[in-house]
């Protein structure tokens, strides 16, 4: 507030208090918007929770109807489904990860701070395409160019159950997850670069005064301290990487089974890729069958965000912020 | 086409001098644009107006937006969409009155029939099967030169139920004396969604070798592990995407790909309009027929000569009741349109759908159907 001009009496205002209008408008406006996000997501659960039901309640004969189910019952359908979600979204954590850590340290570490600059822009101008770009990218682009490798793989290290039995085209869950690692790197390496910015100037310099080399000294300063902010990126990035549905859709040959045969085509299928999959010719438990697998999806990425919130608090207190 | 321009008046000037460009575009485009007032809408043609909305099989997309342009190009004051939201969904929209007609590849089981008196203000449903549409069997050969690759109703079954699994097979051959088959092996492709398409290919081989093809017909691929892709589209882009594939798509879609000539009796067919076309003439009436419903089951082991069996028939749905005069007026003219031979024969063009236009006699059928369309009250 502005200094009140001086005068030979003090000024008593006795009418309307500039802002306090404006203060309750905006107080009003944020507590809405607070219990507006609440309230949504509430009724999210609620909606998917009700509409979930019917497929909890049916029996197995209910669900003979149902195409797309082939005959099994509400978990043997749902349960590939998880698996194949969260084996998607690891093979793209274990991708996107390291190179996002790589590529973080690289701008806020190493790169002149011009291209640095240039660099951060360009990674999350990735976070811009939209993911039915990433598929088209994935069906024409990153199939035929990693076919011979898979090939390669399926030939030479098909003892290993992973590797065996390739099929041509690249349609399975080890492509889906690529597409995906690259989808989700934006949002990681933005998420880590900003938090290894954030490394005390002071540890940087101790450690790089006791002797320690360039690599050293993030080993020992830069890393430790940005560990949280690498779990809650990466938790980040799977939340995203779980959801992801028209990517997965276009580059994976889908199917309903729980195994490791990362290389081979209609053995995996996510929730999502699933939902959008059947839900146009879907009608009546159909329907229900999918919210309810909808309903799972968002429980399981619920609690993956919980579990990463509690890594997170859990290591605040070891990681030198303070 | 009615425009309805509305100007502020800062614009009004740009706007003017849009608008005499436009008017020149329009005045070049010929005859059929209405001139005069482009405020008013159907100035000429029909008195028909007001809008007509459908939703439902993406199988008849492309065919329906020939149909929807040449019927708004007779009756310019007419708002026809169509959404190609899927058979599903287009039928339960239809039910629940969102829509006024919908396009269904599979035709309305007893239940929905039920619910369709409702909804039809205590009239009945009306299914017509505008909408014939081969279904080619593609492959990706290219080492192979012949314009078909010829293959049994048994080797067919066989390549898709995983039984014959290289493209030098004896059974492949043995219908082939005059090609030379490559030693590779075949990568059977199936629609990863569930479709039409892939239930009546489904449906065409359980009928056709059922020994072989031990799975009911259903709108999801019954096997698991196989190569496969959403939508035609994607199935097209994973039979492009490695050499030895063999997948089924619509046969306006199959583009450069090798097309299968079908086992039909002693001969073997390749797909084209008319003899898909004749399928329809050989096939009985289906058993709750009437002659509002004309739906039929296809004869798909028939043996007549020239005859495409593996063919996706798409229903038209309506209601013999509509609430309001013009509904009722709107739906009769649009379907009357759509079995016309001017709108067959322009989605049986390749760059529209491809389809088999309909014959006479089944015409003749379709428009007695229609003319039983009325008011409710």
């Amino acid at each position: 507030m502005a200094p009140a001009p001086p005068s030979e009496r003090p000024v008593v205002r006795t009418g309307r208090v500039p802002g306090r209008l404006g203060n309750r408008v905006f107080s009003g406006i944020s507590t809405g918007a607070g219990i507006l996000i609440l309230v949504i997501l509430a009724a999210v659960a609620a909606f998917l929770l009700i509409r979930a039901i019917p497929a909890f309640q049916a029996s197995r004969e209910d669900f003979a109807d149902i195409d797309f189910m082939l005959g099994r019952d509400l978990w043997g359908f749902v349960g590939p489904l998880v698996f194949g979600t969260v084996i998607s979204s690891t093979i793209a954590l274990l991708v996107a990860v390291p190179l996002s850590i790589g590529i973080a340290l690289f701008i806020s570490h190493y790169a002149p701070r011009k291209l640095a600059q240039g660099l951060g822009y360009l990674i999350d101008l990735l976070a811009a395409i939209p993911s039915v770009i990433f598929g088209l990218w994935g069906i024409q682009w990153l199939q035929p160019l990693v076919s011979p490798l898979f090939s390669w793989l399926s030939e030479n290290l098909g003892f290993i159950p992973l590797f065996t039995d390739y099929q041509a085209p690249a349609r399975n869950i080890m492509t889906a997850g690529l597409v995906l690692a690259i989808m989700i790197l934006p949002i990681i390496t933005a998420t880590i670069r900003e938090v290894f910015l954030q490394t005390p100037r002071l540890h940087e310099e101790a450690s790089l005064a006791l002797g320690a080399t360039r690599w050293e000294m993030i080993r020992q300063a830069v890393l430790p301290f940005g560990r949280s902010g690498i779990i809650s990126a990466s938790m980040l990035g799977m939340g995203r990487a779980l959801g992801e549905t028209m990517a997965v859709l276009m580059v994976l040959s889908p199917g309903y089974l729980i195994n490791f045969f990362l290389l081979q085509p209609g053995q995996h299928q996510s929730i999502a890729a699933n939902i959008a999959s059947h839900f146009p010719e879907a009608s009546g438990l159909g329907v229900d069958v999918l919210i309810a697998s909808g309903f799972i999806l968002f429980l399981l990425t619920f609690g993956v965000n919980l579990v990463a919130r509690w890594i997170i608090n859990r290591r605040a207190e070891f990681s030198g912020a303070n | 086409m009615g425009m309805n321009v509305k100007l502020a008046p800062s614009r009004r000037l740009a706007g003017i001098s849009a608008i005499g460009a436009l008017a020149l575009t329009l005045a070049a485009c010929g005859g059929s644009t209405p001139e005069g007032d482009a405020t008013t809408s159907g100035a000429e043609g029909t008195e028909l107006s007001g809008s007509i909305a459908g939703s439902g099989a993406s199988s008849q997309e492309n065919a329906v937006n020939g149909w929807l342009a040449g019927f708004t190009e007779a009756n310019p004051g007419v708002d026809a969409s169509y959404d190609p939201t899927g058979s599903g969904t287009g039928r339960e929209q239809f039910l629940n009155g969102t829509v006024l007609f919908a396009g269904s590849d599979a035709a309305m089981d007893s239940e929905e029939l039920a619910a369709g008196v409702e909804r039809c203000f205590g009239g009945e449903v009306i299914e017509l099967p505008l909408y014939i549409s081969p279904i080619a069997v593609i492959y990706n050969l290219p080492g192979v030169d012949a314009e078909h690759v010829n293959m049994t109703q048994q080797t067919i079954a066989g390549i898709f139920a995983g039984e014959i699994t290289n493209w030098n097979d004896a059974a492949i051959a043995e219908s082939n004396p005059d090609v030379e088959l490559p030693d590779m092996p075949i990568i059977p492709v199936n629609r990863s969604d569930d479709s039409g398409t892939t239930e009546n290919f489904t449906e065409y081989l359980s009928a056709v070798a059922p020994d072989v093809w031990t799975y009911e017909a259903a709108g999801t691929w019954p096997i698991e592990g196989t190569q496969s892709g959403a939508q035609t589209s994607g199935v097209l882009e994973v039979i492009n995407g490695a050499e030895g594939t063999i997948g089924y798509a619509d046969a306006s879609r199959a583009g450069e790909l090798g097309t299968v000539a079908v086992g039909v009796g002693e001969e073997f067919v390749p797909f084209s309009p008319e003899a898909a076309a004749q399928i329809i003439d050989v096939s009985p009436a289906a058993a709750d027929a009437t002659d509002l419903r004309l739906t039929i089951d296809l004869a798909r082991d028939t043996t007549e000569s020239g005859t495409y069996p593996i063919v996706l028939v798409s229903y038209s749905i309506a209601c013999s009741v509509y609430e309001t005069e013009e509904d009722a007026a709107n739906v009769a003219a649009y379907l009357s349109y759509v079995a016309s031979p001017e709108a067959q024969d322009r989605a049986a063009q390749p760059d529209v759908a491809g389809s088999a236009p309909i014959s006479d006699d089944l015409r003749t059928r379709v428009q007695a159907a229609l003319d039983q369309i009325t008011v409710a009250g």
